[in-house]
């Protein structure tokens, strides 16, 4: 016996790449996300909003992608934190005169700290359980944004936001506004791919692929599960201060449920668990949006079809498409 | 020196005793197996010993320190490691990213670190790639190691699986049948792999169901059925222990023997 190497079947042969690589399909769908908003920066219009929306939900899923995707858990509720996020600038911007970037910050530093006292009891809970928990956080937050009339102005929500600026310098202009966020949503993106290639970033990941050998190893898999809630809090926080910057005018229905449906869309078509999924997704979803619009009521069916057809054709998003195709090509 | 001492160890799942009052000295460097038929309970003993099950009674001592009721993951920290019956690979993660997180206990940091990422952080991720490329090497799956390792044939997930666990640096090494669903070629490249674990310095526990492979590769061993320990000694005292063969072969063959 020379070497004690086992060989029983080949794998497929070349079949190395993988949905979870940047590769070069992923890096393909950046630039087209990019020019996407060079296109909106010069015909401006409509597609600036558009595309402002965009990136701001992005900025969102990338957090959210930190708990659902990479660490495999499942929320519904992570517009409380947008919630959280979004009225607490309003606040602290209209009635008590702060600056906005302060105010953001001061947002995500009380959204982190609701994330950790909430989901300290709460991910004990798994699968289903915790998808309905975590739905419950969010109406119950959207609850009271209706109801604490007193602190949240109720169904009149809150208008004359200040844009985002620090000090004597805001961003007023339509365009200036989406250079802003496309310049956050890629530092959030670039503080997610430095968590995510880490040895942290590999013990989540290896939560989402098996509990049980990530706690073998070592893992302390509740506090990693917590982190990762309290990193997708965070973000949404920030995503829903920047829609209060951005729009200037904020009300219950902006963070309720339904931000959470459409961001699990968002994360779903492009990818959930895939580096640039968030972005590719949230950029598609919100342009998708304004074709359907058209369509009425009928806004939410076609939601519907076009997450049915993503999960059934290209479970692992847009974003995996480059994999998919190559192992397609590979078998043939 | 003892590393690993089990006393009295008793698991009962209602009215039933899945480990009756087992007790075990593993001898620090040795190769120690825990054989035993079907249902014998071997893997409620080793979920015990790694922390995934809490006991009824007994007691259990690791490296000097009484372990009986210590969490999962510290056992894991202390240096006892296991592997799984049924092979629990990180799917969506690469074959090296497989093993990268097997470096987890060896290793710190955390989100700040990643962030930072200070020069003693980036110097740690480039060992861990290191170590992770002789692993597989080790193994003999490195020409892998890109792969998802959801693709890899089953008898190599086993091999990654030890890797992994190899790479916390543990004291105690457990393996939960190691050898299951290989063929004949595949277990003896596994024995050969953790008799060289074994020769290393670490030492090794095993369940196993496969007689010959234990007899061949064990220090010494341990035999379990319905729940009790029935028998201990070498290789050679338990091919030739009446009990052993009654548990493996049924009482009337060996009356009729």
């Amino acid at each position: 016996m020379t070497s004690p190497v086992i060989i029983s079947a080949k794998p497929p042969a070349g079949a190395a790449k993988f949905a979870s690589r940047f590769d070069r399909f992923q890096v393909g769908l950046l630039v087209v996300a990019a020019l996407l908003t060079c296109a909106a920066l010069a015909y401006g219009g409509f597609l600036l909003t558009v595309m402002q929306l965009a990136m701001i939900y992005a900025i969102f899923c990338i957090g959210l992608n930190f708990f659902m995707g990479y660490t495999g858990q499942a929320s519904f509720g992570q517009n409380a934190f947008a919630c959280v996020g979004g009225y607490g600038s309003a606040i602290l911007t209209v009635q008590y005169g702060w600056e906005p970037l302060p105010a953001l910050l001061a947002s995500m530093a009380v959204s982190g700290f609701f994330a950790l006292i909430i989901g300290y009891p709460t991910l004990r809970l798994r699968g289903h359980y915790l998808a309905m928990a975590t739905f419950s956080l969010g109406l119950i937050t959207y609850d009271i944004s209706i109801q604490w009339t007193s602190v949240t102005q109720g169904y009149m929500g809150y208008a004359g936001i200040p844009p985002m600026g620090i000090g004597n310098w805001t961003v007023e202009s339509e365009r200036w506004k989406l250079v802003t966020l496309a310049v956050l949503v890629a530092f959030g993106f670039w503080l997610s791919l430095r968590m995510r290639d880490s040895r942290f970033g590999r013990g989540l990941r290896a939560i989402s692929g098996s509990e049980n050998g990530a706690a073998a190893l070592g893992v302390r898999v509740p506090r990693f599960k917590l982190i990762a809630f309290v990193i997708a809090a965070l973000y949404a926080s920030a995503a829903g201060s920047l829609f209060a910057y951005t729009i200037g005018f904020i009300s219950p229905e902006v963070y309720g449920p339904a931000m959470s449906i459409m961001t699990f869309t968002m994360l779903f078509v492009g990818g959930v668990g895939t580096i640039v999924g968030p972005i590719i997704g949230a950029v598609v979803t919100s342009l998708l949006q304004e074709v359907v619009r058209g369509s009425g009521h009928y806004q939410d069916v076609a939601y519907a079809i076009v997450l049915l057809v993503t999960l059934i054709y290209a479970p692992k998003g847009i974003s995996a498409l480059g994999a998919l195709f190559r192992r397609k090509k590979e078998e043939a | 020196m003892a590393l690993l001492k089990v006393q009295g160890l008793t698991k009962r799942f209602g009215g039933l005793a899945a480990n009756n009052d087992i007790s075990l000295e593993v001898p620090e460097g040795s190769l120690f197996a825990v054989i035993g038929p079907n249902g014998a309970g071997k893997t409620t003993f080793f979920n015990m010993i790694s922390g995934f099950l809490s006991s009824t009674a007994g007691s259990i001592e690791f490296a000097g320190r009484d372990v009986t009721k210590v969490p999962q993951h510290e056992i894991a920290a202390m240096g006892l490691v296991r592997t799984f019956q049924l092979v629990q690979l990180f799917k969506g993660m690469s074959v090296a990213e497989n093993v990268e997180v097997g470096c987890h206990l060896a290793t710190k940091g955390g989100v700040l670190a990643s962030l930072l990422r200070p020069s003693w952080f980036r110097k740690q991720e480039r060992e861990v790639r290191e170590r992770a490329h002789e692993l597989l090497e080790f193994v003999g799956l490195d020409y892998h190691s890109d792969l998802d390792a959801e693709l890899l044939p089953y008898g190599q997930q086993r091999l990654l699986e030890v890797a992994r666990a190899l790479a916390s640096k543990p004291k105690l090494l457990l393996l939960d049948e190691p050898a299951a669903g290989l063929n004949t070629q595949e277990t003896e490249g596994l024995a050969h792999i953790i008799q060289k674990i074994n020769a290393q310095g670490t030492t090794v526990l095993l369940i196993e169901h496969d007689v010959a492979l234990v007899t061949r590769i064990a220090h010494r061993i341990a035999v379990l059925d319905f729940g009790k320990k029935i028998a201990e000694g070498t290789p050679d005292e338990i091919k030739a222990h009446p009990e052993v063969i009654a548990a493996y072969l049924g009482v009337e063959e060996v009356e009729n023997a």
